[in-house]
């Protein structure tokens, strides 16, 4: 009873999120003299007929609260709007380009979990050992470097010298996995590594410092005595109490994964829908960058009640209220 | 009488004269400590390089003759119209696509860079106080509303709007800057605010209050004092990461608008040229990472310096030649390489909540 009205609440609050961030990119993007827009798409000698006509076709010759009402309404309904350019429904562009994005996303997620925690966990259980320096130094390089120099770093040093030594595994550019996932892999893998270095130092550095927490607690020395294997004793009482601010982690950076995903599509060529809205910003193609603002703020509310549930579980002694 | 000889002794072993241990403030406090990290020194060092660096900008053009937005077809370009290697013609890193002394580029972009990456964090800084203050001593509907927009704000996807604003106001310097103070104070007033949630509850806030001070003397001369010390380090942490944000806007070509030189846009040029000039490459690539590296260096020195617990870390290791064979059958969880583990996390944005 009480997760269903935690649930009723988180999700009201996000709705109220996502209601404020669609408002702020509606009139962000069409606080512009509608001049601009229209004559954009009617090209540079269109006649003044074109342009009224453009600006009407479009709707924006209505009142602007008329037109966020319409965009409200229509937003209610899951309808994006219609691309100015293609005259597709923005639905259909996003859905179109998800595929390339999912599969960075998927790897790149599960390469710095993995990555992320391995490092941690063994760094927390030998302190100070080499293998801790070593990691440290890495996840401070790791956390003061921009993704697309981790990209530009990587296309220089392992696709070039690669593909003149005549190893062609590893490609830029997008292969779906149709088209064999050898090939998917392949030109995924240096997105994955790209997306993920940079993920992968905060929660080395995260886990390494909560389970470093979590082995002076008195409850571990109990378990100690009680003469639990040290494996047992870090992985089921450790690990478990100190991957809870983990998760919550996770949680926040969903939103800090979109902007990488922008970035990294942009360097390898994924053409995922992070570029299709660069590509629509450098068009001014305001309904699909609309359109990626509601879609990654959902995207990031979704993630938070998620990772709020799964903390509850983790944790019992969160309480949800 | 054995705890004065013992106030004495540790007196005389951090090096002061007096025998009466005199008062001193947190911040004094943490200048000794952080003088004696070598990391956070070298890091401050490396910063005020930088700075020195981009400030005499104008000066290696005098040296070297090289203006930063002329072009060298003939000396700076191969016969190819490829960038010419470092050491050629007077060009000390080489040249960039279109001929330019690429050495001097960077100067000028550690200009931009610096001044982006000092200019936001301190906007954002202030007004991130600004409404963790106010939101958390208010409380009740006042507070709603800011933490409602505080968390909206971190929920925005930033890049696409940074992006999307870039484009709807025209990409300059100023829209630069707006935009990255934009999202740089969310992440302290939500600190701010939690941390003046638990501070406003304190007796001597009450006190004040029963003394008839009014809720900004308290909020900014009772409760800021003792916030102080977590928002510096924020602030600092946050530095590299506005320097990175610019950067990654100028790389998507919605930053600095060329010709005017700067780290982003110039990486993004050097994309064209992979396969011929690494140098364009990796120098303004090293450039952003070292001064982003020293900053957080710098501020992971300074959150050590100012958490306590840190002292048993210095401790431990003035007394670590007889203290570690006693110590042989412990795991040394306390104290840890970078200082003490449970620091880490005390004020990072993320971590914190």
């Amino acid at each position: 009873m009480a997760l269903l009205g935690f649930m009723i609440r988180r999700i009201l609050a996000g709705i109220v999120v996502i209601w404020i961030v669609a408002t702020g990119a509606f009139f962000l993007f069409f606080a512009r003299p509608v001049d601009t827009v229209a004559r954009q798409l009617a090209g540079r000698a269109a006649t003044p007929q074109i342009l009224a006509e453009v600006i009407r076709n479009l709707g924006l010759n209505q009142p602007i609260m008329v037109q966020y009402w319409h965009f409200i309404v229509r937003l209610v309904q899951g309808n994006l709007g219609i691309s100015y350019f293609t005259g597709e429904s923005v639905d259909t562009v996003l859905k179109q380009d998800l595929p390339p994005t999912l599969s960075l996303v998927f790897g790149g997620v599960i390469l710095w979990l993995v990555a992320g925690l391995t490092v941690g966990i063994i760094s927390a259980t030998r302190a100070r050992s080499l293998f801790d320096r070593f990691s440290t130094v890495g996840v401070l390089i790791g956390l003061s470097m921009p993704v697309f120099v981790i990209g530009e770093l990587l296309i220089l040093f392992v696709f070039v010298p690669l593909n003149q030594h005549g190893f062609h595994w590893i490609q830029t550019g997008y292969s779906g996995p149709s088209q064999g996932l050898s090939a998917w892999a392949g030109h995924l893998i240096l997105p994955w590594i790209t997306l993920a270095a940079v993920q992968a130092a905060v929660y080395t550095r995260l886990s390494r410092g909560q389970l470093l927490d979590t082995l002076g607690e008195d409850y571990i020395r109990t378990a100690r005595a009680k003469g639990l294997s040290e494996r047992r004793v870090i992985f089921r009482h450790a690990v478990r109490a100190a991957l809870t601010p983990v998760v919550s982690q996770l949680g926040v950076d969903v939103g800090q994964l979109l902007g990488g995903v922008i970035v990294v599509e942009s360097v390898f060529g994924l053409g995922g829908i992070g570029e299709a809205s660069v590509q629509a910003i450098y068009a001014d193609n305001l309904p699909v960058i609309i359109g990626f603002v509601i879609v990654a703020a959902v995207f990031v509310v979704v993630a938070n009640i998620v990772v709020d549930l799964v903390y509850a579980l983790l944790d019992p002694r969160v309480r949800i209220a | 009488m054995s705890l004065i000889t013992g106030l004495e002794a540790a007196a005389q072993e951090v090096g002061t004269d007096a025998a009466v241990v005199e008062g001193r403030s947190q911040w004094q406090l943490t200048w000794r400590r952080l003088r004696h990290d070598k990391v956070a020194i070298a890091a401050l060092l490396v910063i005020l390089v930088m700075i020195v660096l981009a400030t005499c900008a104008p000066a290696f053009v005098a040296i070297t003759h090289h203006p930063p937005n002329i072009a060298y077809p003939n000396t700076g370009e191969t016969a190819a119209g490829n960038p010419v290697p470092p050491g050629t013609a007077g060009f000390w890193l080489g040249t960039d696509g279109t001929g330019r002394d690429l050495f001097i580029r960077i100067l000028y972009g550690a200009r931009i860079s610096l001044f982006v990456g000092f200019v936001t964090t301190a906007i954002g800084t202030l007004a991130g106080v600004a409404v963790g203050l106010i939101a958390g001593y208010f409380g009740g509907i006042v507070d709603t509303v800011l933490a409602r927009f505080t968390d909206a704000v971190l929920a925005f996807p930033y890049v696409v709007l940074a992006l999307a604003l870039a484009v709807v106001l025209g990409p300059s310097l100023t829209v630069i800057v707006g935009v990255i103070s934009f999202f740089s104070w969310a992440a302290i007033a939500r600190i701010v605010r939690g941390q003046t949630l638990s501070i406003k509850e304190k007796e001597y806030i009450e006190a004040a209050r029963s003394l008839g001070a009014g809720p900004f003397r308290i909020m900014f001369l009772d409760i800021l004092p003792n916030l102080l010390a977590p928002v510096l380090v924020l602030a600092t942490l946050y530095i590299p990461t506005a320097v990175v944000f610019e950067a990654t806007l100028s790389y998507l070509g919605l930053g600095i608008q060329p010709p005017t030189a700067s780290w982003g846009d110039i990486l993004s040029d050097a994309q064209n040229f992979y396969q011929v000039a690494w140098w364009y490459v990796v120098f303004p690539a090293a450039a952003l990472l070292i001064t982003t590296l020293a900053f957080n260096l710098l501020g992971d020195g300074i959150r050590d310096a100012m958490d306590p617990r840190t002292e048993r870390v210095f401790a431990a290791r003035r007394g670590r030649g007889q203290r570690r064979r006693q110590r042989a059958d412990q795991p040394p969880v306390i104290s840890s390489g970078s200082g003490v583990p449970g620091a880490d996390l005390l004020a990072t944005p993320e971590g914190s909540d």
